[in-house]
């Protein structure tokens, strides 16, 4: 017997919810054998990784703080998904969105005024859409494929972090340490819940993805998203401009992660320095598949991830496990949503082998040797 | 001609194929004697196609059994077809654009030749059934009927007892089919069996002697197609009596609703044509038909009048009167053109969404689908009620996506959503296009009124037949360019096909087969 | 001196070249059979990582380079399996490929951060490989000589043998292979793992010979490089190597600049240079008339599924 997949009609609505669970179902079982494999103890680590960020509320603001920024980027990687626009390169938007909001902060330093803080907020968001802008404009101008050129800016932007760090933006009293100033109280995101690290980037994400939800559902907008995505052609029938669609979807998913970079670096770091880039522009990609590229489920897909994180710190302090572990259990969950999403599509069916079925009373003469050979297309159980 | 006493080559006993949802073949019974031509008849979705890939082995019957001259087998796959000798030539072709002509029979042939046997042997092949291609030409520079022919020398290649044509005619020009008969007849001749599949009535009766039809995946009738009418034939074919549309013909048209003066645009896609200098026009009331081979420019003149180009056209339209090549899609439909793509799923609708959500793609600028930037989903959903209710689609309602509906019902549906808007003007290409004989009625039922009610209509098709049924005036696209205008009345078929043909690019492979028989014999 | 310098500046590019290569000619054969793998960094890091462990636990090179083989390629499999059978997004799976391989790599490399193993042993005898001007053509590592074989039997298999034409046929049109009868899922499996196999190998060459030593991230970026180099050579073998000397020499640029102190412009913008590179190439690649974009296999990308 093996399992065949069988397409289904119409995509399966149940199978659109249960999956994600199913996947970081199958994550948590995989994690235990792994782990263990490797000579750690498996049932400890996930229990580390999965449940004392849950179970601990002295860790709960950790959470929120490291899920903010995931979802403020995997909300506008998922408008360029939708698109069929991969924006790889969320990293170093979000790295060069917190340099050009240091350059206001550093140019702003000393000065005092409820203005400081917008602008630099703004200067972030608007370095993240620079960045973007340009994969746009080549995309756009010279059909030359956003994937790679938005993952070499990061590589860019990267070097351009360590020399402004090691340069121009030295702190002049920091010993040499190849960092900035300490951003003033002007400067620094204000905290919402008193007594936590909670900052308003946190609030922030969840309004964001509600203006998200409502765009991606109810504006033409997001309609356009969504066709450009599904059926180009059909698109274009329709009078949707694939051009501005890639405009469109780089300068938002730029300006976001620029937005979550700056709010990063005025939030929990109130500086800069070369340990800045934290991959959350790549986690936020399993973030934006795992919340199945709808805004709602990726606030729920961005606690997760925030959750591995934030228990991953924990498995290494609790038993040793260490810190990279984290990033491959990350992966490993976007493998599993992605196996599992085709049961959206498919459902799976048992079939007996041809061999045993009851419509050849007598064996065919005639037959060429290894004429019974598997289809090709079907998966073997 | 077939033998007494001898076994028939293919018999066919209780084919049972089921597809979720659909029952594609259901206990198919027949059999094909050696040297006889046998036509498989049936409407689109009638279970033709399936049959045929189950008996060449790319899908397996869930029952029933299939011999092969008097013998059981089991063909697992193609290749164990045509080691039995069961050649096939399929609807759509199975070749490689980008490869040359030589490769492509290499890699549809499964012996081993050296390239220069290959190139020998095919030689040989193109010279004994009078066949003009040049085997060292890239394909996705041949014409539809070189194409075929390609096809046709890796079946023969294989000397088969059995060859199997999935349609071949339904891109040909009528000098093209003709060539092709005598091919097949003196295929027959030489004792090869010949299934013929078409929905085509009169080729039928020109070149076959036996014609089993299926209905609804069974077999409905066997009959001698020579001593039917074709009328009796698509009555068995649909079950029912065919309906005729009803059109009384005027030659009271308005003033021109469509105005297009060299019309210049770039190719589609790599392996598209560019239209050179397009001049045409259509008065309310009319409609006129641009007939011609596929690819030929059809797709890029239905992008170009549409507005789909993102202003790559160039040159002068005008939609009454008001001058439009500037214009984007939109605005273009907001001045009463309205257009029905070639492809259905994925171009004229998409699959993945809901009726009520493709209306939103092409008739919110007339129908008031939006209002500031948000989408009104209860008016888009009254309106697919609307079209679905006017226009007879079977669906379960607004929110049934489009990829549930069958191709018919999907093509009416796409229809409507056009129609109801009232367009001044309507593009449509290949309107029935892999539609059953009664959606294909409605379709034609619906354009003939919508002229009736003053627009005008402009039908891209590669149908001749339905062509000549509905229009006014046609004129014939080949190689990008547009034929002079004909009054279909008292319209010389013949020249019509010789238009089709273009004759360009015949010629060139004739003298390039001709060259390489000379080498050949040198 | 100034030969020396050159014959010094000439065995760095091939050095910096070698690896891309390796993995760009294992790419250039999936995306020939209509894959797009974007999971190249990620098995370049696993072949890395194995290859350093292995050889550093056995003292064997040969067979950490088989064993880096083996696990690219094991690798690979998880990525054919999700696109090929399951048929999930070939982007969204090689992106998941690559952070896996990154995560993976690093947890295996954590024991061996900052130790070294002895380098690959030269092919030729000593009196060639280490004389001053000889060496420019027999003082390379096993991998550089390879990666030229590879890229003859590459360019032979795709243009004059049968299965190569049977998977150009495949990348070409699924369907139309499918119909004739061609094993175009089995075909696809088998591509992919040969191109996870190079990819380790190319892998490899960083942690065996251009720094025997492990670092997290040490390829920085290349597989990506390799990616793009595919597009820039228009898939073909020999326009690959060529590609893959000029990256070598930008990439030599940078550590020469370096060396020498060259204090004009700051090492971070010489360390930039590769990237910008390659956006540079493949603008001008896209700018060219009838460039890359026809040559591009049909099907590079798109899921199959047979139907029946």
């Amino acid at each position: 017997m093996r399992l065949k997949l069988e397409a289904r009609r119409e995509p399966s609505r149940l199978m659109l919810y249960v999956t994600p669970a199913l996947a970081v179902l199958l994550t948590v079982v995989a994690g235990i054998v792994i782990f263990t494999l490797m000579g750690y103890d498996g049932l400890g680590a996930i229990y580390q990784i999965f449940l004392t960020p849950l179970v601990d509320p002295y860790r709960w603001q950790d959470l929120f703080v490291k899920a903010a920024p995931l979802i403020i980027i995997a909300l506008g990687l998922a408008i360029g998904f939708r698109a069929n626009v991969w924006n790889i390169g969320a990293e170093g938007q979000y790295i060069v969105g917190a340099l050009a909001g240091t350059g206001v902060a550093l140019a702003t330093w000393g000065m005092e005024g409820y203005w400081i803080l917008p602008a630099i907020v703004l200067a972030g968001i608007l370095g993240g859409l620079a960045w973007a802008a340009i994969p746009a404009f080549l995309k756009t101008r010279f059909n030359v494929n956003e994937i790679l050129t938005s993952l070499m800016l990061t590589y860019v932007a990267i070097q351009l972090l360590f020399y402004l760090m090691r340069g121009p933006w030295r702190d002049p009293e920091g010993f040499g340490f190849p960092q900035t100033r300490l951003f003033t109280e002007w400067q620094t995101l204000p905290i919402v819940v008193p007594g936590t690290l909670i900052h308003l980037g946190v609030p922030m994400a969840v309004l964001i993805a509600v203006v998200v939800w409502v765009i991606l559902s109810r504006t033409i907008t997001g309609f356009q998203v969504r066709i450009v995505g599904l059926a180009p052609q059909a698109a274009r029938h329709a009078g949707f401009s694939a051009r501005s669609t890639i405009w469109l979807a780089l300068l938002t998913s730029g300006g976001l992660a620029g937005l979550a970079g700056i709010f990063e670096a005025v939030g929990p770091f109130q500086q800069m320095t070369p340990q800045f880039p934290q991959n959350y522009g790549f986690t936020a990609i399993i973030v934006a598949f795992l919340g199945r590229l709808h805004p709602l489920g990726i606030v729920l897909a961005g606690m997760v991830l925030a959750i591995s994180y934030v228990g991953g710190e924990n498995a290494q302090t609790a038993i040793g496990l260490p810190y990279a572990a984290t990033g491959m259990f990350q992966a490993m969950m976007l493998f599993f949503l992605l196996a599992v999403d085709v049961l959206v599509r498919y459902r799976l069916r048992l079939v007996v082998p041809a061999g045993a079925r009851a419509t050849h009373e007598r064996p065919a003469s005639g037959q060429p040797a290894g004429a019974k050979a598997p289809e090709p297309e079907s998966a073997s159980a | 001609m077939a033998k007494q006493g001898q076994p028939p080559r293919l018999a066919l006993e209780g084919i049972t194929k089921r597809f979720p949802g659909v029952l594609a073949n259901d206990d198919v019974s027949f059999s094909v004697a050696p040297g006889e031509i046998h036509a498989l008849l049936g409407e689109n979705g009638a279970g033709k196609s399936t049959l045929v890939k189950i008996i060449y082995g790319v899908q397996h019957a869930d029952e029933g059994r299939i011999f092969w001259d008097g013998e059981e087998v089991e063909v697992a796959n193609p290749k164990v077809a045509r080691r039995l000798g069961i050649g096939m030539v399929f609807q759509h072709f199975s070749l490689f654009e980008a490869m040359t002509v030589l490769e492509n029979i290499a890699l549809g042939i499964d012996e081993k030749y050296s390239w220069r046997e290959l190139q020998q042997r095919v030689t040989e092949i193109l010279k004994t059934y009078h066949l003009p291609l040049d085997p060292r030409r890239e394909v996705h520079t041949l014409s539809v009927g070189e194409r075929q022919r390609i096809e046709i020398v890796r079946a023969l290649l294989q000397k088969p007892k059995l060859l199997i044509m999935d349609e071949p005619t339904s891109v040909l020009t009528p000098q093209e089919v003709e060539r092709l008969f005598e091919t097949l007849r003196q295929l027959a001749s030489e004792g090869c069996s010949i299934l013929y599949i078409s929905h085509k009535l009169h080729e039928i009766k020109a070149l076959c002697e036996t014609a089993t039809i299926l209905r609804g995946g069974r077999v409905v009738a066997t009959c001698d197609p020579r001593e039917e009418s074709a009328r009796s034939m698509a009555e068995m074919m649909i079950g029912g009596s065919l309906r005729d549309v009803s059109r009384k013909r005027t030659a009271d048209f308005g003033p021109d609703r469509l105005k297009v003066i060299r019309l210049s645009a770039p190719r589609e896609g790599p392996f598209g044509v560019p239209l050179k200098e397009i001049s045409l026009n259509v008065r309310a009331g009319e409609i006129v038909g641009i007939a011609g081979v596929a690819g030929n420019g059809q797709n890029e003149l239905l992008a170009a009048l549409a507005g789909e180009m993102d202003g790559a056209e160039h040159g002068a339209i005008f939609l009454n009167g008001k001058a439009c090549i500037a214009a984007n899609v939109g605005e273009r439909r907001r001045d009463g053109m309205c257009s029905v793509p070639e492809e259905r799923n994925g171009h004229g609708s998409v699959p993945g969404i809901s009726l009520s959500d493709n209306t939103v793609l092409t008739a919110r600028y007339r129908m008031g689908l939006t209002g500031q930037g948000f989408i009104r989903y209860s008016a888009a959903e009254d309106y697919a009620r609307n079209v679905i209710d006017t226009f007879g689609v079977k669906a379960t309602g607004p929110k049934a996506t489009a990829g549930s509906l069958s191709g018919g019902n999907l093509q009416k549906f796409i229809m409507g959503r056009e129609i109801l808007q009232k367009p001044d003007i309507l593009v449509v290409s290949q309107p029935t296009w892999g539609v059953d004989a009664g959606a294909a009625a409605a379709i034609h039922q619906a354009l003939v009124d919508l002229a009736a009610a003053g627009s005008a209509i402009l039908v891209i098709s590669q149908d001749l037949d339905e062509l000549l049924a509905l229009c006014d005036r046609l004129a014939v696209i080949n190689g990008g360019r547009l034929s002079e205008m004909m009054e279909v009345e008292g319209i010389s078929i013949e020249r019509v096909g010789l238009l089709m043909g273009g004759m360009h690019g015949e010629d060139d492979a004739s003298a390039a087969l001709d060259q390489e028989e000379h080498s050949h014999a040198a | 001196m100034t030969t020396a310098i050159l014959i010094s500046i000439l065995m760095t590019v091939v050095g910096a070249a070698t690896p891309i290569l390796l993995a760009a000619l294992g790419e250039l054969v999936v995306e020939k059979s209509g894959v797009l793998n974007l999971g190249l960094e990620g098995m370049m890091l696993i072949g890395a990582v194995t290859a350093f462990a292995v050889t550093y636990s056995t003292g064997s090179a040969p067979l950490g380079l088989v064993a880096a083989m083996v696990a690219s390629a094991a690798a690979s499999m998880i990525f054919a399996f999700l696109t090929l059978t399951l048929t999930a997004n070939q982007v969204a799976t090689g992106l998941a490929l690559t952070i896996f391989g990154i995560g993976l790599s690093s947890l295996i490399g954590q024991g061996f951060v900052g130790l070294t193993v002895p380098a690959l042993a030269h092919v030729f005898p000593a009196a060639l490989a280490e004389d001053p001007i000889w060496r420019v053509l027999f003082g390379y590592s096993p991998l550089v000589y390879i990666s030229l074989v590879m890229t003859a039997l590459v360019a032979w298999f795709l243009t004059r043998s049968r299965a190569g034409l049977i998977l150009r046929a495949i990348g070409e049109s699924d369907e139309a292979a499918h119909s004739i009868g061609y094993p175009v899922i089995g075909v696809r499996y088998l591509a992919v793992a040969f191109g996870g196999a190079m990819a380790g190998l190319g892998g490899s060459y960083y942690s065996l010979v251009l720094t025997p030593m492990w670092a997290d991230r040490l390829t920085a970026g290349r597989g990506w490089i390799a990616l793009a180099l595919v597009v820039f050579a228009s898939w073909r073998p020999l326009r690959l190597l060529g590609g893959a000397y000029l990256f070598g020499a930008v990439m030599t640029l940078e550590l020469h600049a370096k060396a020498a102190g060259v204090s004009v412009v700051a090492p971070e913008f010489l360390a930039m240079l590769p990237y910008l590179a390659t956006i540079v190439v493949l603008t001008a690649i896209s700018i060219a008339p009838a460039g890359g974009r026809l040559a591009a296999p049909a099907c590079l990308g798109k899921p199959f599924r047979a139907t029946g």
